[in-house]
């Protein structure tokens, strides 16, 4: 099996391309792939605990708790996220914080890697 | 894999969005990725900027006086400081009218790397050097 090293740097809201990242990450990890996801740029406003999942907009906190519980490492630039407003304590349970190199090192394993552009 | 090259491709203009910002601070943050790695294993990435990306490198912006922020062309001496290599792609350059002495160095600051002008096959053969090529 392989290891597969996700950027995704879109918001969690106005595109599906957030979303898209969530479920390629949850198909390879079910495929017993290991998987691991960075959050950069306006992804980093989607690790703030307590979203209301309303119909007309995409949702993150659910599946990112269901990835985290199936194994996928998932971390969040700290400097993207407080910069955005949001706190470490805020943040949902599971979630690593840390700085751009946690990125790099996992690129570093990957047999794969997926950058998933932002705006 | 000791060591594993990479390519960060900006395809876009700085100051539009965000992302051609963060592919410079993440491939600058191959400084410090060595604490996670074992002994004897790197990264080293290589920054390249083609298209609308070659927008924005100028030298002689203020960014922080206008608008509180760090300017593209300060991490850019940055990439230089920490040896990052840096190929911006000679033909988009033109495209644009940038002249090739506009791309700011980091001499002041004592580095010793410059930014290279480059034909766009210089990049490509980046691409085809690299494990995994990233664009942003």
């Amino acid at each position: 099996m392989g290891k597969l090293a996700l950027g995704c740097y879109p918001g969690l809201v106005g595109n599906m391309s957030y979303d898209f990242a969530l479920k390629l990450a949850d198909a390879a990890v079910s495929k017993g792939h290991t998987v691991s996801i960075w959050f950069s740029g306006n992804a980093t406003g989607s690790v703030k605990s307590h979203q209301k999942h309303l119909k007309d907009y995409s949702t993150g906190e659910k599946h990112l708790l269901a990835l985290v519980a199936k194994g996928v490492e998932i971390c969040t630039c700290e400097a993207c996220t407080v910069a955005r407003g949001i706190q470490k304590p805020e943040g949902i349970e599971g979630v690593q914080w840390n700085a751009m190199h946690w990125y790099l090192g996992k690129i570093h394993a990957a047999d794969r890697v997926l950058l998933i552009g932002g705006e | 894999m000791a060591d594993v090259k990479l390519a960060f491709i900006v395809q876009k203009p700085q100051y539009k969005g965000e992302t051609s910002r963060l592919a410079i601070t993440h491939a600058i943050s191959y400084q410090t990725v060595e604490i996670l790695l074992e002994d004897g294993e790197t990264v080293t990435p290589k920054l390249c900027f083609i298209g609308e990306g070659v927008l924005g490198l100028q030298k002689g912006q203020n960014a922080m006086e206008l608008y509180g922020i760090t300017s593209t062309e300060s991490h850019m001496k940055n990439t230089l400081l920490v040896d990052l290599d840096v190929l911006v792609c000679k033909e988009d350059l033109d495209r644009y009218g940038i002249p090739e002495d506009a791309m700011p160095d980091a001499d002041e600051m004592g580095a010793d790397k410059k930014i290279q002008v480059v034909p766009f096959t210089e990049i490509q053969k980046a691409m085809e050097e690299a494990k995994h090529v990233l664009f942003f």
